[in-house]
């Protein structure tokens, strides 16, 4: 230090000031860290500092002096004042950096695991969504049932004569008669779920009814359990006109085509009458089908006018309700949009098959968002 | 249902093409499956004369033959038929042909150093016979250079349709023809039946012998006996047909019976008269009764089937099939043709029971036109002089034909009313009359008419299916595709129901928490529905398609576990899988309920499966399927502050890590926990293994109420606070019983309660553990003082001692 305060007797000459000056900023230069810089603020501008100690000298001069020499002292202590601060933040940010030098990390190992992604919806779910949805769109609720039936709703209120083949054990699955010798079948088909609406609710009446269907029956594109959906529309005016114009919006929706073509021809089920099957226009390509094109003709679904039988078993005047009805498998439709080539994976739980195929938890389908993901 | 396009024609006068008649067959229901045309694949083949054939010097049994194919110049051809000589016209396939018997293509090719350009072929390589000892031999007058089909006759296209339940007069080719012709594919001839008169007087009788209440299982039985005939091979013609539909010419006798099954739907049976002991009998079979049938084989018979039997016994299953020792072949000289009607049902009962399909039984079972029972028997002796020569006795017949004559009033207007298509009355008459239908109208009414049904329609019920026949006929392209107004007066909105919303709700839930969704059978096996609380009879199937799926399965687990299995199998252990469907109680309706379950296997924990570099390896545990039961009820909307969780679950999961999730005692709703190492036995499946399962609708429904909107949100102004207080407890003690007790201390000031350690070892006393909870203290209108926070920690302090015997820790 060249200048100890309390040692300085005589006035300063400006000559003095700037030696002292070029010693504290080189000091303050010099200071590799905040203790070191700390110091040098105390012995200059601390209380008994070398600038506080000439300030404070001040008192004892004249007037004339005061004025000159105040103004010079004062100057330098801003200058020091300046150059300690800037040496403080030169110092932070130096000590701020070699600090982060230091905390580094790996980017490349893996995000902490994150169960929630490996979910998925299985494809009948995902369907049964989309129907729900198209259907609800042109006024249908959805109606359901048990599995397990009584041979009245299965088959008899559905107009099956009593020794109809559907009937026979080679296709329907049965349970042991009661004691009154009634046997329960696994329902072969989501019909009786149009006897049980029917039997519930006055017409108007316009239900989809998905569901879970049995048939004795076990080869590549068979499985004896499946699934389907069935359609039913009464009330006092609706005919094949109408039958037609929904399924075609149905298979336009659920397509997401914007033309289908579809050809009926007759075909006979004990619950309709007239009764037609449906066929849909397609081409095919490397396995992939599409609608609305080609010289292909597949056949979909089958559907016609509810029997008048079924009509009066139900409780409806058939001469003055009339309505239609229709069927199709659901995991045929999954299959024909989403390409799944055997029907027999969609019940072995393969989650190989699971997580290709199905559907992630947020891809719920909305008219508003597109059907499909 | 098959037949040839000349033999359609034998009942329908048209020009139509093939293509034409296919696509009318399909657009009225007759739907087309299958067009073979025989000709097509003998096309290359011509007719060809053999100029010279000389010993192959290389061989001993070839020839060289050079060959007239009516080309330039002559083919040398190499050929091994004996019967390759000179002069002999047949069959030649040059190189490119395709062999239809061995779908070969034919080459020039060097036979033992002799060039052959060609073949000559045999029956059997043109797939024509069972002849292949030798070339075809053709006729001197065949003219060489022709195709061989067209001149053979073999040009006629079979087709073959599906033949709908309720068409049985499609069964016959001339119900073909009539829908053919009523589609306006030319005309219908209905082609009469001239009765044959008797020229043989003879004594005989058909008897029925059934009780009083069965006579419907054989309403009537006619038999007629023509002697001196000569049995032999039909003609040309119909050894074709029979052919090209795939039956096996036998003899003329035989092939008749074949042929008006399929010309006439109407099957008929002939016994050697010099054959049968006694009169012909139709009964019910006795037990222990058999029959050696024509197909070779011996039936063991029952008392449910109709025979026809002589003195000896069964000598034909009624409407089914004929007994060998009656049969006739070539020796027959003495015939009895049978005409019968039979039950449906019984047919159709007795071939399933048997496992016999025959022509016969496919029509019998169909029903057929019982008016057509004695011109069909007419018929066949017709064809049997005509073919066979003899003399004809008169018809006898027992029982009687039934008459059907129904009626139905119908209304121009109903086939608008149900198709939306506006046809001219003229068109739907027309239509009608030719399909067979009689109308008669009443004076002053010509939009309504009375349409009387013929006998080979038993389909054709009321109104509703005389507007199928008529828009069957029209075309359906007819009908127009017509809006339907989304909104329909008086049908209720759509809207899902709360279980449809909480099945939808469930799936989404449990995928978002990381699960895969499994759809399993609904049958499980026997064994393994009682390991998980089932396996009632009334659940069990009387008919199961495999053992293994013979129950209806109580939980969604088995399945599951079954599933998770395969997968480690494979090589995928850490899976994560979960099933929203129906589980069974009972077979009542209100006993069928839907379930959401999951499980969870190896690492598949819910923070991700398998090992990672921040946690290493932990398998899945209780506390994760806990998770996702209470994700579950979280996204459904349950409010979980009434739910307990009590110790101990179904006896198929482990004692002591398991919870049954309920509102009280009476409202259980499912559990989770590690699945019981019997129950992984009873499955095969390696363990561990954790699961949950909740009954969707056993959850309680919440009422809903009457507004939208949501009550007021309070927010405080005063700042909430935390106070800890670690508790020494009996190791029994459950964390929960705590959590209450703290939670009782204050209700007004209390609104959080959480466990966030637990403890036993080194400084908590043996058979002791340390819980420590958070309380979270919400002041309302005033800041809490010191001595407040310190009389509210007295009063936990004091709950949780006088609830759980807690002491604070030290």
């Amino acid at each position: 230090m060249l200048y100890d305060g309390g040692a300085i007797g005589i006035l300063p000459i400006m000559a003095d000031l700037e030696d002292l000056k070029t010693a504290l900023l080189s000091d303050i230069a010099a200071a590799a860290d905040e203790s070191a810089l700390e110091a040098v603020r105390v012995a200059s501008l601390g209380k008994k500092g070398s600038i506080s100690t000439l300030l404070s000298g001040l008192g004892k001069m004249s007037p004339d002096e005061r004025k000159t020499e105040g103004a010079a002292i004062n100057t330098l202590k801003e200058a020091v004042a300046a150059a300690l601060s800037a040496r403080r933040g030169v110092l932070k940010d130096a000590a701020l950096e070699a600090r982060l030098a230091n905390e580094t990390l790996d980017v490349t190992l893996p995000v902490r695991p994150h169960g929630a992604a490996a979910g998925r919806i299985h494809p009948i779910s995902q369907v049964m969504d989309e129907l729900a949805e198209i259907f609800a769109d042109m006024g249908f609720s959805i109606a359901e049932g048990p599995d397990i039936e009584t041979d009245d709703y299965n088959f008899t209120k559905l107009n099956f004569p009593p020794d109809h083949p559907a009937r026979d054990m080679h296709d329907t699955f049965f349970f042991h008669p009661d004691k009154q010798g009634r046997r329960k079948v696994l329902r072969t088909h989501t019909s009786p779920v149009q006897v049980r609406t029917m039997l519930a609710q006055k017409p108007p009446i316009r239900v989809i009814c998905p569901g879970r269907t049995y048939r004795c029956d076990s080869d590549q594109t068979h499985t004896p359990m499946f699934h389907q959906v069935e359609g039913l529309v009464i009330d006092r005016s609706s005919n094949l006109g109408h039958l037609k114009w929904i399924l075609e919006e149905f298979l336009k929706a659920f397509f997401e085509t914007p033309t289908v073509n579809l050809r009926f021809r007759p075909s006979y089920f004990p619950f309709t009458e007239p009764s037609m099957e449906v066929d849909v226009q397609c081409s095919r390509k490397d396995g992939e089908i599409r609608f609305g094109e080609g010289s292909d003709w597949l056949e979909i679904l089958g559907c016609g006018m509810v029997h008048s039988n079924v009509l009066r078993n139900c409780g409806l005047d058939p001469e003055i309700y009339q309505g239609f009805a229709w069927g199709i498998g659901i995991d045929r439709l999954a299959m024909l949009k989403y390409g799944m080539p055997d029907l027999r994976a969609f019940f072995e739980a393969d989650v190989r098959w699971l997580k290709h195929y199905g559907f992630r938890p947020l891809d719920f389908p909305s008219l508003a968002s597109g059907l499909s993901p | 249902m098959k037949f040839t396009l000349s033999w359609l024609k034998d009942h329908l006068e048209t020009d139509a093409s093939l293509t034409e008649i296919v696509d009318a067959l399909t657009r009225i229901g007759l739907e087309v499956e299958h067009v073979e045309d025989p000709a097509a694949a003998l096309h290359d083949f011509k007719i060809a004369r053999i100029v010279e054939a000389k010993p192959h010097p290389n061989a001993d049994r070839l020839q060289v033959c050079l060959v007239e194919t009516g080309g330039e110049g002559l083919v040398q051809v190499v050929c091994g038929a004996p019967n390759a000589r000179a002069g002999l016209k047949t069959v030649f396939a040059p190189p490119g042909a395709v062999i239809p018997a061995k779908q070969i293509t034919l080459s020039k090719g060097v036979i033992r150093g002799v060039e052959s350009n060609g073949m000559l072929c045999s029956g059997a390589e043109l797939g024509l016979s069972g002849d292949h000892d030798g070339i075809l031999e053709l006729p001197e007058a065949a003219p060489v250079g022709l195709q061989f089909a067209p001149w053979a006759g073999l040009a006629d296209p079979v087709i073959e349709f599906n033949l709908l339940p309720n068409r049985p007069d499609a069964m016959g080719v001339e119900g073909v023809a009539r829908d053919l012709a009523a589609a306006g594919l030319g005309r219908f001839k209905g082609r009469k039946i001239t009765p044959v008169p008797a020229s043989l007087s003879v004594a005989f009788a058909a008897r029925i012998d059934l009780a009083a209440g069965d006579s419907h299982l054989a309403p009537a039985f006619a038999l007629r006996l023509i002697r001196g005939v000569r049995n032999g091979e039909s003609p040309d013609w119909l050894r074709k047909r029979l052919t090209a539909i795939g039956l096996r010419p036998i003899n003329a006798l035989v092939d008749i019976t074949n042929y008006l099954s399929f010309d006439r739907a109407r099957p008929l049976h002939v016994f050697d008269a010099a054959k049968v002991k006694g009169d012909l009998v139709v009964r019910r079979a006795r037990a222990g009764e058999s029959l050696n049938a024509l197909d070779g084989r011996v039936y063991a018979l029952d008392e449910e089937m109709i025979v026809i039997a002589d003195d000896r016994g069964p000598q034909s299953l009624a409407g089914i099939m004929g007994g060998a020792d009656t049969g006739c072949d070539e020796a027959t000289t003495e015939v009895l043709i049978e005409a019968a009607l039979w039950h449906p049902a019984n047919i159709a009962r007795t071939g399933r029971r048997l496992g016999i399909n025959s022509d016969a039984r496919y029509r019998f079972e169909r029903s057929v036109d019982p008016a057509f029972l004695l011109p069909g028997l007419e018929l066949a002796t017709a064809l049997t002089l005509e073919f066979c020569g003899g003399a004809a006795s008169d018809i006898a017949l027992a029982g009687k034909i039934p008459e059907r004559d129904h009626r139905i009033v119908f209304f121009q207007g109903e086939v608008t009313r149900l198709t939306g298509l506006d046809l001219p009355p003229s068109e739907i008459t027309g239509i009608l009359e030719h399909l067979g239908f009689e109308l008669v109208y009443s004076p002053g009414n010509s939009d309504r008419f009375v349409v009387k049904v013929p006998s080979f329609r038993p389909d054709i019920e009321g109104p509703a299916d005389l507007v199928e026949e008529v828009i069957r006929i029209a075309g359906l392209d007819r009908v127009a595709s017509r809006p339907f107004a989304r909104e329909s007066a008086g049908a209720p909105a759509p809207k899902l129901t709360p279980l449809q919303r909480r099945v939808r709700t469930a799936k989404r839930a449990l995928a978002a928490a990381g699960l895969v969704e499994a759809v399993t059978w609904s049958f499980i096996s026997h064994a393994r529905a009682e390991a998980f609380g089932g396996g009632a009879a009334e659940l069990s199937l009387a008919n199961p398609i495999a053992a293994e799926l013979s129950d209806m399965r109580p939980s969604l687990l088995p399945g599951l576990i079954a599933s998770a299995q395969r997968n480690a199998d494979r090589g995928h252990g850490d899976v994560a899988l979960f099933e929203v469907g129906q589980i069974f109680f009972g077979e009542e309706e209100g006993d069928q309920k839907i379930a959401a379950a999951a499980l969870r296997q190896g690492l598949a924990k819910t923070s991700g499966a398998g090992r990672n570099w921040l946690t290493g390896a932990q398998p899945a545990d209780v506390f994760d399927v806990k998770a996702d039961a209470l994700a579950l009820l979280t996204a459904l909307g349950v409010p979980t502050s009434g739910l307990q969780i009590v110790p101990g679950g179904p006896d198929w999961l482990h004692p002591g890590r398991s919870a049954t999730l309920q509102f009280g005692p009476k409202t259980k709703i499912g559990y989770f926990g590690e699945i019981h190492p019997r129950a992984l036995a009873a499955m095969g499946a390696d363990g561990p293994l954790v699961c949950f399962e909740v009954v969707l609708n056993d959850i309680p429904v919440t009422k809903s109420k009457p507004t939208k909107t949501k009550p007021r949100l309070e927010l405080f102004e005063l700042m909430p606070l935390q106070r800890d207080f670690a508790f020494v407890v009996d190791r029994s003690v459950l964390a929960g019983e705590l959590v209450k007790a703290a939670l009782a201390a204050d209700k007004a000031l209390i609104v959080k309660a959480e466990v966030f350690d637990v403890y036993e070892g080194p400084g908590v006393a043996e058979g002791k553990k340390s819980v420590a909870i958070s309380v979270t203290l919400q002041p309302r209108d005033r800041t809490l003082t010191e001595s407040d926070i310190d009389a509210v920690a007295a009063k936990i302090v004091a709950e949780a001692s006088q609830r759980a015997g807690a002491s604070l820790r030290g």
